[in-house]
């Protein structure tokens, strides 16, 4: 009886909490889903049920794939490159030298900045006629031309990326600040008396050591770059010619451009989904990550 | 297998001084343990000699080589820490190995040097275990071992029985005197355990404050603490310290006030204290103290009996004074029983009240 009523009062006390997931994260992916089976145009008052027509549809759409393979080469290059610099960065500033507390504020400052002001500051600097840019690499004789940073197909793309890399790499460098301070120094002392080299020490100690955090780093980034929306729709509102259209945006544009709801709810769910499988994958590496990292807490 | 010599150095943290003009010589092959409280400069000067942090001024030689200037890796020693510092994701295998494996020595050299030392050390069975799913005591074999494998000419050791249990700590410390014995290297070994310590060294020094307090065999460190420092922390329970006034009459004798000790001529000199008196501390080990209950010229009340299987302490009034004594179990004390005490003047310390240093 009373295992009965400790199990009621459980309930009991979940129950506001859950009551807030349905509504806030439950209800929209139930209606999301429901929306991307019907055929909803609101211009002509089109409202159908229409089964998984929609899915169907996206499959043979060029643009849905090429926005698939522009989301995946944004997120993966992007987060590859802040990953390596901010171990890079973060290295360097574990060692502690005088004015390093100002070098670490400093670093994290673009992580500070709202990614929209980020989006146009690189805007402007990479602007043709005025911007910075293009400025010096003509005072410096690299090229003769402006260049269109922005307007190439190209280069669009990887412009778009140098931006995030400024932004993002902070947040990277901020976790393996603080992995690294959580590293025990005697390993390190061991290991010079053992004769590892700088390599040796890199290699054996700090990047096992680092693992969990690495991961969860990569994981979590990707999340956030393949929803990736205002830096790249500020920047170059998916152009040109689709070529920094990620899924967002392209989602933005069929939901709220051409107000195809059924339609546009299709591409949110593959998205949801995608986003949904690198989460679990997370939860499932943070999981058995955490229970070796407290198998081997020495 | 080198002798060190450390010749006036000097270290330190910012504005602290950890050491200042600090020499000191360890002998070929000897087990040498620095002694002292934390804080005592102990750990700055192993890691010094292990070249993990910087000498400020002096020199130090492995035989009569200089080696300030070289790094840890080319000084040709190994060191085993506290914290163990096992590397956490490699097994106890890899662990051992790592030494050699940065050396690039051959695999097949490296496969027979890990099972020599896991067979010296008990560990054949761990060697496929992480450092997590092995007790403390052996994981403090592991970093022994990972410090054998590569035949270093000195081994420092920094409290490497400190995370241990009390009944590992003295199987361990066994252990490690027998590889001592077996191996013969230069071992430098840093404790504030005066008992481990006693038990493993050939010599020891004890430090206080970045100074030498006094060098030798624990037997000379027992039998003739140089100063109350050293009296002070060898030996426990503590030596009984007591404050009296020392009188040449012209035998000497102690006035303790409660009672007159008077002293063996041979315990302590006459020449320059003829007809003065000044202020001492005596120091009477727990173990000379004997109880008898016939009349004797000193009187004390019992206040409390620890028996403690071997022998028992026994806590004794005597004047102002509580003595700690170290009694046979065979004799049966009751709290507040008047007792005749018996020391033998032989064994007594006695040492300057105001310098400290030793007068006996």
């Amino acid at each position: 009886m009373r295992c009965m009523t400790e199990t009621r009062v459980g309930i009991a006390f979940l129950l506001p909490a859950l009551t807030v997931l349905a509504l806030v994260s439950l209800y929209p992916i139930l209606a999301l889903l429901w929306l991307s089976m019907r055929h909803r145009v609101l211009p002509f008052q089109i409202d159908q049920f229409i089964g998984f027509d929609n899915y169907a549809l996206l499959f043979v759409t060029p643009r849905f794939w090429n926005s698939l393979t522009v989301t995946g080469y944004f997120a993966g290059v992007s987060v590859a490159i802040e990953v390596i610099l901010g171990l890079g960065i973060a290295l360097l500033l574990s060692h502690s030298f005088k004015g390093v507390g100002w070098v670490r504020a400093a670093v994290l400052l673009p992580w500070a900045i709202p990614t929209v002001v980020t989006a146009k500051i690189w805007d402007w600097m990479y602007q043709p006629q005025v911007g910075v840019l293009n400025y010096v690499l003509q005072a410096m004789h690299l090229t003769t031309a402006p260049i269109h940073w922005l307007g190439s197909p190209s280069l669009a793309i990887h412009a778009a990326i140098v931006a995030d890399v400024w932004k993002t790499t902070p947040f990277v460098v901020i976790l393996l600040l603080a992995a690294i301070a959580m590293i025990p120094r005697d390993l390190y002392r061991a290991a010079a008396i053992d004769g590892a080299s700088s390599w040796h020490t890199f290699w054996h100690i700090t990047l096992p050591q680092l693992r969990t955090i690495l991961i969860v780093v990569i994981l979590f980034r990707m999340i956030d770059a393949m929803r990736v929306f205002d830096l790249l729709f500020v920047m170059t509102g998916g152009g040109p010619a689709d070529m920094t259209e990620t899924l967002s945006i392209y989602t933005y544009k069929i939901l709220f451009q051409t107000l195809q709801f059924g339609y546009g709810s299709a591409i949110g769910v593959v998205m949801f989904l995608l986003v949904a499988s690198v989460s679990l994958l997370q939860l499932w590496i943070g999981r058995n990550e955490f229970r070796r990292m407290i198998g081997t807490q020495v | 297998m080198p002798e060190v010599r450390i010749e006036h150095i000097s270290k330190q943290y910012g504005a602290v001084s950890v050491l200042q003009d600090f020499s000191l010589t360890i002998h070929d092959g000897e087990f040498f343990t620095l002694l002292g409280p934390s804080g005592c400069g102990k750990t700055t000067l192993i890691n010094l000699l292990a070249g993990l942090d910087e000498l400020d001024a002096g020199e130090i030689y492995f035989d009569d080589r200089p080696i300030s200037h070289l790094s840890p890796k080319d000084r040709d020693i190994a060191m085993v820490f506290q914290s163990y510092a096992l590397y956490p994701h490699k097994t106890v295998f890899e662990n051992i190995a790592f030494p050699l494996r940065v050396n690039k020595r051959s695999k097949a050299h490296i496969d027979s040097e890990v099972r020599r030392v896991a067979s010296l050390l008990r560990l054949e069975n761990l060697l496929a275990k992480k450092p997590a799913e092995i007790s403390g005591g052996e994981r403090q074999r592991v970093a022994l071992g990972r410090a054998l494998i590569r035949q270093p000419a000195a081994f420092l050791m920094d409290e490497p029985l400190s995370n241990l249990d009390a009944q590992l700590r003295v199987q361990t410390r066994s252990e490690i005197k027998k590889i001592h014995r077996d191996l013969k290297r230069t071992t430098i070994y840093v404790t504030h355990d005066q008992e481990e310590a006693l038990s493993l060294s050939d010599r020891l020094a004890v430090l206080d404050r970045g100074v030498i307090q006094q060098v030798g065999t624990p037997h000379e460190l027992y039998r003739c603490p140089s100063n109350l420092t050293v009296a002070r922390f060898i030996g426990s329970p503590q030596m009984n310290l007591i404050r009296g006034t020392l009188i040449s009459q012209p035998e000497m004798i102690v006035d303790l006030g409660h009672a007159h000790i008077p002293l063996p001529p041979k315990l302590i000199s006459t020449d320059s204290s003829e007809g003065k008196s000044r202020e001492v501390i005596m120091g009477i080990r727990p173990e000379v103290i004997r109880v008898q209950d016939g009349e004797t010229s000193w009187k004390a009340i019992v206040v409390g009996v620890e028996p403690v299987g071997a022998h028992s302490w026994a806590e004794l009034r005597w004047g102002d004074h509580v003595l700690r004594a170290r009694l046979s179990v065979d004799v049966v004390l009751v709290p507040d029983q008047v007792v005749g005490l018996e020391i033998d003047t032989n064994d007594l310390h006695l040492f300057d009240a105001h310098s400290g240093e030793r007068l006996s």
